[in-house]
This record gives C-alpha cells, sequence and structure tokens, in this order.
C-alpha cells in the first residue's frame, strides 16, 4: 500500500506491458520529483496482484498482443485502477496500455477486444504497421513544447466527444487521424515510446504538478540536447 | 557427401565467385552476396547443399555466433565442419557457408530465430540448438511469444533432437513440442521477459533456477546438463571444469550447449571440451584492439540482455566506453537503453560515444552515472590513460569500432 507522505508511483502490470522501456517513464518521473526534493514512492504491481487505488500517478506501458489482452482482462477483473482515477489520480497509458484504456482494441486476429473503458476511444487494427519517430504540436491548453517519440503499432484509434487530442502530428501516424495520443481529465493516453516522459520533460512535469502542485525548474540540458537532436534529424527536409 | 545436380553446381559455384568478387572489391567479407546469387539461380540449393550431410542448426536472441563457433569447433574433432562463421545468419548466408564446405560432412548454421521454421523445413536438420529469447530491436524483429510459437509448429512433427536451455521458459515452451528433447540449465540472467507463462499467461513462480506456473501444468522440465558455475555437470551426473578462455557466464552457459550438441553427434565431452578451450574471440568479440598503449576489449551488446552480460565479463576496476548507434541493423527505437540498469557503473569513469549518444546520456545522467561525453571512439580512447580499457558497443557502433582496427577478428 502506498504510504501517505510520498508521492507514489505505481507502475502495472510491468511483467505484461513493459516491452518497450517503459520503465523509463517511471524513472523520469522519480528522478524529476526526486531533483525537486519531492519524495517518492514506487510501486510495481505484478499482473496477479491487486491495483492499489490511493497512488497518485499510474503508467502502463506497451506490449505484445496476447500480453495487451491478458492486462485488460485483469484490470477490469481488479477494478483498483478504475477507483483511482475517480480519485483524482494521474495517468499515463502508452501504446497497449493507451489502446486498452478505451472500449474495445484489436487482438491477435485483429478481433475486436473489450477494454477497460477509462478513456472514450475506440482501437482497431490498422492497415499497415506505424514504424518510426513522430513529431506532434500539443494542444494549446496544455502548454506544452513539441511532442517527440518513436511509435510502433498497429492501432488506429478514434476519439470520442468525451476526451481531446493530446497533439496533431507533424510527422507520424500516431491515432491514424492526424492527431496523436488523447487526454480527459487527469488520463492521458499516448502511442510514444522513447519513453514518452524521457523525449518529453514538460509532459512528466505536467503528470506531477497535477498531483503537487506548481514545480520548480531543473537544469534539463540532457533532455533539451537529445530533443533537439531528435527533433532536427527527424525534421530535416 | 553425393554429387549435386548441374544446376546446382553451377549456381554454387557462381555465388562462389561473386562472394570472391565482393571479398575483392572490399564490398563485403562475400558470405550474402554469394548466396544470394546461388539462390537466384537455384531457389532449392539449399536444400540440395543441405542434403546428406549431418547439420546443426543454433538460435536464440544472444549468443548466436558464438554457440556456433564453439559448436563448429568441437565437431571438427569429428571432420571438416562448414559453417557461417561470420554471422550471416538468414538463408543466403547458409548458401553461402555450404557451397564454400560442398565436401564437408559436417554443418554448423546460426540461423536467425525468425528464419528457424524456414530453414529447419529446407535442410531436414537432425539437431537443433535453442539458447534464449529476449526483448530486441522490436522494430524490425517479431514479438518473442510468437517466435516460439512459430518454433513450436515448425518442430512438431520432425524427427529433430533439440537441445534447448531449460532455465528460459520461453525457449522451453518453443522447444517442447520437438519429439525428443535434451534439457540444459543453462542459466537466465535476464528475466524481464518470462514473468508470464508462454502456455496460459499466469505468473511464473520462481525458486532459484526452478520456475512453475501457478495456474497451469506448465513447468520447468528436469536438466540433464547443466552449467553450475565453471564446472558442466553431464548426463551421467559427472562434473567437467569448462576453463574456457571467452569470459563470462553467458559464454560458459553457451560451452555446455555445445558440449551437449557435441554429445548428439557422438563426441564425448573428454574430446569436444578441449577444443572449446582453443576459441579466443568470435567475430571480434572479446578481441583486444591496440592504439598508443590503450588496450581497449570489444564487447557486443545488442539489447538489454546482452548489456546485462556484457557487464558481467567487463572488469569493474577499468574505465569503460559505451558506444550506441540506431541503424537498421541496431533497431532505430532506442527506448531499450531504458530496459538496462545502469547502475552497476557508477563509481568507474564511463566514456559516451555512438551516433545516439545524447540518447544514452540522458539515460545515464537520470541513473545518477556520471560520464564525459565524446563526439567519436576515437577522442573517447585517446582520453583514457594507457592501460587497459573495456568497450560496449552495440552492433553497427561496434563494426565500425572494428572497421577503425582493420577488422581484427
Amino acid at each position: 500500500m502506498p504510504s501517505d507522505s510520498a508521492l507514489s508511483i505505481v507502475w502495472i502490470y510491468p511483467d505484461l506491458l513493459s516491452t518497450y522501456g517503459d520503465q523509463g517513464n517511471v524513472l523520469v518521473l522519480e528522478q524529476r520529483a526526486r531533483r525537486r526534493g519531492i519524495e517518492t514512492e514506487t510501486i510495481h504491481v505484478r499482473s496477479a496482484d491487486p491495483v492499489p487505488e490511493n497512488g497518485d500517478i499510474y503508467l502502463i506501458g506497451g506490449g505484445e498482443d496476447r500480453p495487451q489482452i491478458l492486462a485488460a482482462e485483469r484490470l477490469r477483473r481488479d477494478g483498483g485502477l478504475h477507483r483511482a482515477i475517480a480519485r483524482g489520480a494521474a495517468l499515463l497509458a502508452v501504446c497497449a496500455g493507451y489502446q486498452i484504456m478505451g472500449s474495445t482494441f484489436g487482438g491477435e486476429e485483429g478481433q475486436p477486444v473489450d477494454g477497460i473503458g477509462l478513456l472514450d476511444i475506440s482501437s482497431s487494427r490498422g492497415p499497415a504497421r506505424a514504424v518510426g519517430e513522430l513529431v506532434a504540436e500539443v494542444d494549446a491548453a496544455l502548454g506544452l513544447p513539441t511532442l517527440t517519440g518513436f511509435e510502433n503499432h498497429m492501432g488506429v484509434t478514434h476519439l470520442g466527444p468525451g476526451v481531446r487530442p493530446l497533439s496533431r502530428t507533424v510527422k507520424g501516424i500516431g491515432n491514424g487521424d492526424g492527431f496523436e495520443g488523447c487526454y480527459a481529465g487527469h488520463v492521458v493516453g499516448t502511442y510514444l515510446h522513447g519513453p514518452a516522459l524521457a523525449r518529453n520533460p514538460a509532459l512528466a512535469d505536467l503528470l506531477l504538478s497535477w498531483r503537487v502542485g506548481q514545480l520548480t525548474p531543473l537544469d534539463d540540458s540532457h533532455y533539451e540536447a537529445l530533443r533537439q537532436e531528435r527533433l532536427s534529424t527527424v525534421m530535416q527536409p | 557427401m553425393t554429387q549435386l545436380p548441374l544446376r546446382a553446381q553451377l549456381a554454387s559455384a557462381l555465388g562462389r565467385s561473386a562472394a570472391t568478387l565482393s571479398r575483392m572489391t572490399g564490398r563485403g567479407d562475400g558470405s550474402v552476396i554469394g548466396g544470394r546469387v546461388g539462390l537466384l539461380l537455384e531457389p532449392d540449393l539449399l536444400r540440395k547443399l543441405a542434403r546428406d550431410r549431418k547439420l546443426a542448426l543454433v538460435s536464440a536472441t544472444n549468443g548466436k555466433t558464438t554457440t556456433t563457433r564453439l559448436i563448429t569447433s568441437a565437431l571438427l574433432e569429428l571432420g571438416e565442419v562448414a559453417t557461417n562463421a561470420f554471422g550471416a545468419n538468414m538463408p543466403a548466408g547458409h548458401v553461402s557457408a555450404l557451397s564454400q564446405h560442398k565436401g564437408a560432412p559436417y554443418g554448423v548454421l546460426e540461423v536467425d530465430e525468425k528464419y528457424l521454421p524456414e530453414v529447419l523445413d529446407t535442410t531436414g536438420a537432425g539437431v537443433v540448438c535453442l539458447m534464449n529469447l529476449s526483448r530486441d530491436q522490436m522494430d524490425r524483429a517479431g514479438e518473442i511469444w510468437l517466435l516460439a510459437q512459430k518454433w513450436r509448429r515448425a518442430l512438431s512433427g520432425k524427427p529433430t533432437h533439440v537441445i534447448a536451455n531449460c532455465d528460459d521458459p520461453l525457449v522451453t515452451w518453443g522447444a517442447s513440442t520437438a519429439a525428443k528433447v535434451t534439457w540444459v540449465a543453462g542459466g537466465q540472467r535476464w528475466k524481464e521477459d518470462s514473468w508470464c507463462c508462454p502456455e496460459c499467461g499466469g505468473p511464473l513462480d520462481r525458486k532459484d533456477a526452478d520456475w512453475a506456473c501457478r495456474e497451469c501444468t506448465f513447468h520447468r522440465p528436469e536438466p540433464q546438463w547443466a552449467l553450475d558455475d565453471d564446472v558442466a555437470v553431464d548426463p551421467r551426473g559427472q562434473r567437467w571444469l569448462l576453463d574456457i578462455q571467452l569470459p563470462g557466464l553467458a559464454n560458459r552457459s553457451n560451452a555446455v550447449m555445445a558440449l551437449a550438441v557435441a554429445e548428439a553427434f557422438g563426441l564425448p565431452v573428454d574430446r569436444a571440451l578441449p577444443r572449446l578451450r582453443e576459441v579466443r574471440s568470435v567475430a571480434g568479440r572479446y578481441t583486444t584492439v591496440e592504439r598508443d598503449g590503450r588496450n581497449a576489449r570489444l564487447l557486443l551488446a545488442k539489447n538489454p540482455a546482452g548489456w546485462l552480460e556484457a557487464f558481467d565479463v567487463a572488469d569493474p576496476q577499468l574505465p569503460i566506453i559505451l558506444s550506441v548507434n540506431a541503424q537498421g541493423p541496431d533497431g532505430r527505437d532506442t527506448s531499450w537503453l531504458w530496459d538496462v540498469d545502469y547502475r552497476i557503473l557508477r563509481g568507474r569513469p564511463v566514456f559516451v560515444t555512438g551516433e545516439r549518444r545524447l540518447d544514452l546520456a540522458l539515460r545515464l545522467d537520470v541513473a545518477d552515472v556520471p560520464f564525459a561525453l565524446c563526439n567519436t571512439f576515437s577522442e573517447a580512447l585517446a582520453m583514457q590513460p594507457p592501460g587497459r580499457v573495456d568497450v560496449i558497443a552495440n552492433y553497427t557502433a561496434f563494426q565500425q569500432i572494428r572497421s577503425e582496427f582493420g577488422r581484427a577478428v
């Protein structure tokens, strides 16, 4: 169980969904909190264990088709994540984890599989695999710099009226409709690996600020050097 | 070996010519182009070249090239061996390897994990050696559970004798449809891809090396061979001090696999083991290169499991140079860097280079590992005091360093 004092970071099902360096999102949140003197406590929730409902920031990552289906079944049966979100916790859901948050997603043979309904989205299997660097301009309401990352998925995600697009794609496929990712309340979904928070520290800070309020600035030179190198390489004519 | 049909002879000969030409013009080692030319002229060439030979196929995520080399070294005790020593592990490379040793009664072929079913079908190899499966270059390679499933289908109904590492649950699952399996307790350091049962998805319970599914009957089979630190234990319980020159636990595991394969070919341990001890470096891996009094030992690590193995070999007393690229053969997605635990490097002088050095720099910064950023490998090497230094590089970064030193093997 998370303690009361520390900021608790809950990593959901690393045994099923952590194929693309998803641990990086956990490490970046820990580092950015730690460097501001915010104590953190990280909980790795294996798929056989219950999801605690009083955590602060929840993370769920990407993975193969079969673990994705298993994760959706277990999260639905468990209900802990739903209760945590209802209490105002923040969630970053990546790739397979993003698709799970919707009403349906495409299974191994493209068959529709029930998601857990935390976001008003539905996903299906697209015509071709989207693999490569992605660049996108974030919804102005969030006040974040350009989104950068790497996508590798076959999903097409349709956004319903209950969510807003996270960003408009400049390069890459994302949701498949000119947008990448979505958000609603304190829940953010994205196709981006990289991992997403290492490539987009401002997004990490957004999640942190939702739980701890205003944040002091950090020396982001290593983050910035990587962002500039990636963005200039990817946007080369 | 029986005589090849005329068309296959011609295809094989033209392929060898193309390979020679490729080497002479400095375009490569010729092992892929030669095979491609041969296959173009005779699509059934691999089947024809494989006929009437005793073949072993070697596949895994990590250790394919080294284990292929160890098995080859052992089987040389029995006679001439055809092998793809330089890691050209798809059918063109196999054609090339077998063409170059047309009279060899034995063949040891490293096989890309995805191609194993096809190559097994085509060659009808009698022995298959399977070591480990873990996440690797996800932007172009397949998903490993699907790979293992394809292995199951390919092995089912064939008389193939499989030698498999039963400490890796996914390999065990992939091998267990074979008619005959020799299980080797070869160890498994990287466990992040095997917390769930490959059969039913339930949680795997682990106790020391043993593992079993909590929800179904899938469990670790009883091994016939085992690695116990530096000792190989054979099926009769006899203990053999390995004492090989290749460093690290992963190579001792590869050596036990090689001894089990050798025995499947009728070669006893007392004749195979001295041959394994002769192997010092494999296609540049573990080689030490020298410049201006700096002796750099080259370690190849292509994925998180490979980095764990390289850390096991690296000397904690020495400075270390890390080089990372993200070209096609490396995988263009560098997110795997975040699966590697770099904290083991704290306290050593660390130098970071390669085309994706900024990705690695941020990764180390987040892990609180101090480092110096270098624009080139030469710059990193020049920053070392005279003496020894370890180098860990991923695939194309490794090849670039080898090229700088004349592809020293």
